[in-house]
C-alpha cells in the first residue's frame, strides 16, 4: 500500500521534473572505473569541505561583526560565549586548510594520471576557476577576524596592485575603499566572502561535475573505459555504477578525513601556527608593523615566487604567471599516454622535481627572506617554471610504455 | 595507499615541527604548566586578579565564567576575586584610561585575555622570571625576554628581591665591544642563600600557575576540547570501521 503509493508519487514527480532521470544519469548509471585507488577520494572529500565551510560559515556570521571596532572582540565573543561557537569556529579555520590541502592532492591526482588530457581539458580548466576562486575566499576570510596577520597580510597583498602601471595606485585605492586596510575593506570582504565568492563556488562545482559526469572519470591507467563496453548493454567492461559502490567507498574516505580532520580540530587547531598564527591573536593596528608577515601556508609557494623577483612588478607577473600556466597544462602535455604509469623517466622525474619545488617554495615562503634563502627562492620558481615549459619537450621525445586495454584491478 | 599515508605523516611532521617564526634569540624555559590542576588554576586567577588585573585588562573574560570552570563560586568570587566589578557576569575590565597608561608607563597596556595564544606560554614563562635590576630604566627593572619592557616588575616581592644581571664584553656586529647579559643571580639582601632559593623556587612555581591560568583565559574550551576530542575520534574509528565492512560487503561482486 505505502509502496505502491511512493511508487506514484515517484512517477508523479517523474513526469513533471527529471528525478529518476537525474539520478540515474549522475549516480544510479554513472559508470565510473572500478580502479580507483586512494588519490581519488580527494575529489569527493574536497565538496564535503565545501558543504562544511558553508555551514559553519552561517553560524559563524550569526555572531561575527564585520566592524572594524569589534571584529576582533566577536570573534572571541564566538569562542568564548556562544554555545559550541569554538567547535563552530575551528571547524571553519581548520576547515579552510583542509580545503586547501584536500584541493592540492586532488588536482595532484590529476597531474600523475593526466586526468586533463583530453577530452578532459574543459574540465581541468574548470577546476583551475574553482582553484582561483577559492584562493580568493580564504583571502578575503581571513581579514575578517581582524588580526594583525589578518590586516597586514592583506594590506601586503593589496599593495601588490600598486605594481600595476598608470592605473596601480588608482585601483587599489578603489578595492581598498580607503588608504589603507580600514573598516570600508573589511565590511566589502565580509559581504564578498560570505555571498559572492561562496555563489561562484558553488556554481563552478556544479559545472565540474556536469563536465566530469558528461565526459566520465578518467583512472589511474589513463585509459578510457568507454572504448570497451559490452556489446549487449553497451555498459563499460571495467566501469561499475558509481551508486552503490563509490558512494560507500567514499564514506570510508570520509571516516578516514574526519578522523584526521577532528584530531587537528580537537588537539592542534592551531597547528602549530600553519593554520592559525599566533601573531592573528593581537587585535589589528595599523600602527604597528609585525616583524615578518606571512601569509597562511596554502598561499606561501606563491608568496616566495613573488620575492624571489627583485622587482615589484616582476614579481607579481611571475606569481600570477604561475597559477596562469596551470590554466594552459591540457595543451602543453604532448604524450601518447595519459597515466604516469605509462609515461617515460623523463615526466616522472619532471614531477618530482615540481613537487619538490612546490613544497620547498611553500617553506621558503613562510621564512624571513635572508640571501640563501632568496637564492632557493629563485632556483625552485625557475624548476616550477621548467615544467611547464619544457613539457611540450619531453613529453614528445619520451619512449611510454604501452597501454593496456583493460585497466588493472585486483582486490 | 600505504605510500600515500607515509607522505601525509611525513610532511605533518616536517610542517609542525618546522614551524618557528618567534625568534627573539632569547632561550625560552619550558613552563611545564598543566591545565588539568584546578588547584593550580584557581592560584593563578588569585595571582592574575591581585597582581595584573590593576593595569591589564582580561576584556573577554568574564568572572563567572572563569569561576564555573575553575570551581570558584559566585560568593568566593565576590568576596576575593572582584575588585573592579559588581556583576559575577561582567568581564574583566580595568579603571585605567589609555591616556593614563601612556603617561605612566609609556605605551598602551595590552589586553592579556589571548595573550598566551599570541606570546605563548613557554614565552610568558620565562618573560616573568627574566626581570633583573637596572637602573637606568624608569622602573628600576629591565628584562631579558623583553627588552626595555615599560612594565615594572610587579611580583618581586615574591621572589624575595629582585635579581641582579652579570654582566660580560661582547664584541657586536658593529665591531665595538657592549655589555651583555650573561647571567642573572638571585638577590635576597639580607637573606640566608637557602631562604633565597626556596623562595626562587616559590616565586617559579607561582609564575607557573599564573601562566597556566592565561593559558586557560587565552581559550576556555581547552579545558574541555581534549576530552571531548578523544570521544569523538573514538566513534569516527568506530563509524569507519562499520563503513568498510559495508564497502568490503558490496565490493565483493566487482571484479
Amino acid at each position: 500500500m505505502i509502496n505502491k503509493m511512493l511508487v506514484d508519487l515517484r512517477d508523479w514527480v517523474d513526469v513533471r521534473f527529471p528525478m529518476t532521470e537525474t539520478w540515474n544519469y549522475h549516480l544510479a548509471k554513472y559508470y565510473a572505473p572500478k580502479n580507483f585507488n586512494a588519490w581519488y577520494y580527494f575529489g569527493s572529500l574536497a565538496l564535503l569541505v565545501f558543504v562544511l565551510q558553508i555551514f559553519t560559515g552561517i553560524f559563524l556570521t550569526m555572531n561575527y561583526k564585520p566592524d572594524a571596532g569589534v571584529a576582533f572582540s566577536s570573534v572571541e565573543y564566538i569562542m568564548r560565549d556562544v554555545e559550541w561557537g569554538w567547535l563552530i569556529r575551528y571547524m571553519h579555520s581548520t576547515g579552510a586548510s583542509f580545503f586547501f590541502i584536500t584541493v592540492y592532492l586532488h588536482m595532484f591526482r590529476g597531474l600523475m594520471y593526466g586526468s586533463y588530457k583530453k577530452p578532459r581539458e574543459l574540465l581541468w580548466v574548470i577546476g583551475m576557476f574553482i582553484y582561483l576562486a577559492l584562493m580568493a575566499e580564504s583571502f578575503m576570510g581571513y581579514l575578517l577576524p581582524w588580526g594583525q596577520m589578518s590586516y597586514w597580510g592583506a594590506q601586503v597583498i593589496l599593495s601588490l596592485f600598486t605594481a600595476i602601471p598608470w592605473i596601480g595606485d588608482a585601483l587599489t585605492l578603489w578595492v581598498r575603499g580607503d588608504y589603507v586596510i580600514a573598516d570600508a575593506t573589511l565590511n566589502r570582504f565580509f559581504a564578498f566572502h560570505v555571498i559572492l565568492v561562496p555563489f561562484i563556488l558553488a556554481a563552478l562545482v556544479f559545472v565540474h561535475l556536469v563536465a566530469l559526469h558528461h565526459v566520465g572519470s578518467n583512472n589511474p591507467d589513463g585509459i578510457e573505459i568507454k572504448k570497451n563496453k559490452d556489446p549487449a548493454t553497451h555498459i563499460p567492461l571495467d566501469g561499475i555504477p558509481f551508486h552503490p559502490y563509490y558512494t560507500v567507498k567514499d564514506i570510508v574516505g570520509i571516516g578516514v578525513f574526519l578522523i584526521i580532520f577532528c584530531a587537528v580540530i580537537f588537539f592542534l587547531p592551531e597547528f602549530g601556527g600553519w593554520f592559525l598564527e599566533a601573531d592573528n591573536f593581537i587585535p589589528a593596528d595599523s600602527m604597528k608593523t609585525p616583524e615578518h608577515i606571512v601569509p597562511l601556508w596554502y598561499f606561501t609557494p606563491f608568496y616566495a615566487m613573488l620575492r624571489a623577483v627583485p622587482d615589484k612588478l616582476g614579481g607579481v607577473i611571475v606569481m600570477f604567471a604561475a597559477i596562469i600556466v596551470l590554466f594552459i597544462l591540457p595543451w602543453l602535455d604532448r604524450s601518447k599516454v595519459k597515466s604516469i604509469r605509462y609515461k617515460g623517466t623523463l615526466s616522472k622525474v619532471a614531477l618530482v622535481i615540481f613537487s619538490i619545488s612546490f613544497i620547498c617554495l611553500g617553506y621558503l615562503g613562510t621564512q624571513a627572506p635572508t640571501p640563501v634563502l632568496t637564492a632557493f627562492s629563485q632556483l625552485f620558481t625557475v624548476l616550477y617554471f621548467l615544467f611547464f615549459g619544457l613539457m611540450p619537450w619531453y613529453t614528445s621525445i619520451e619512449e611510454t610504455k604501452p597501454e593496456p586495454t583493460r585497466v588493472n584491478f585486483s582486490h | 595507499m600505504k605510500t600515500l599515508f607515509r607522505t601525509v605523516t611525513l610532511l605533518s611532521a616536517f610542517f609542525v615541527g618546522g614551524q618557528a617564526f618567534a625568534s627573539s634569540g632569547v632561550h625560552l624555559e619550558k613552563a611545564h604548566n598543566d591545565l588539568s590542576n584546578q588547584g593550580s588554576l584557581q592560584n593563578g586567577m588569585k595571582l592574575f586578579v591581585n597582581y595584573c588585573l590593576s593595569c591589564h585588562s582580561a576584556e573577554y573574560m568574564r568572572f563567572n565564567r572563569a569561576g564555573k570552570d575553575l570551581g570558584i563560586s559566585d560568593e568566593q568570587l565576590k568576596q576575593n576575586l572582584m575588585f573592579t566589578a559588581e556583576k559575577v557576569g561582567e568581564p574583566m575590565k580595568v579603571a585605567m584610561t589609555k591616556t593614563d597608561a601612556k603617561k605612566w608607563f609609556g605605551t598602551a597596556v595590552p589586553d592579556l585575555s589571548v595573550v598566551a595564544r599570541s606570546r605563548g606560554v613557554d614565552w610568558l614563562y620565562t618573560y616573568m622570571t627574566t626581570f633583573y635590576r637596572d637602573d637606568k630604566r624608569p622602573w628600576g627593572v629591565n628584562n631579558l625576554t623583553f627588552k626595555d619592557v615599560g612594565m615594572p616588575h610587579v611580583m618581586w616581592e615574591m621572589e624575595g628581591g629582585i635579581k641582579d644581571a652579570v654582566y660580560k664584553t661582547e664584541t657586536g656586529a658593529d665591531g665595538k665591544p657592549h655589555q651583555v647579559v650573561e647571567k642573572l643571580v638571585p638577590n635576597c639582601g639580607a637573606l640566608p642563600a637557602n631562604d633565597c632559593a626556596k623562595k626562587a623556587e616559590e616565586y617559579n612555581r607561582n609564575v607557573r600557575d599564573l601562566v597556566n591560568y592565561l593559558e586557560y583565559m587565552g581559550e576556555p574550551a581547552k579545558l574541555v576540547r581534549y576530552s571531548l576530542g578523544v570521544k569523538v575520534i573514538l566513534f569516527l574509528l568506530f563509524f569507519t570501521f562499520v563503513a568498510f565492512l559495508l564497502k568490503k560487503e558490496y565490493w565483493r561482486d566487482v571484479h
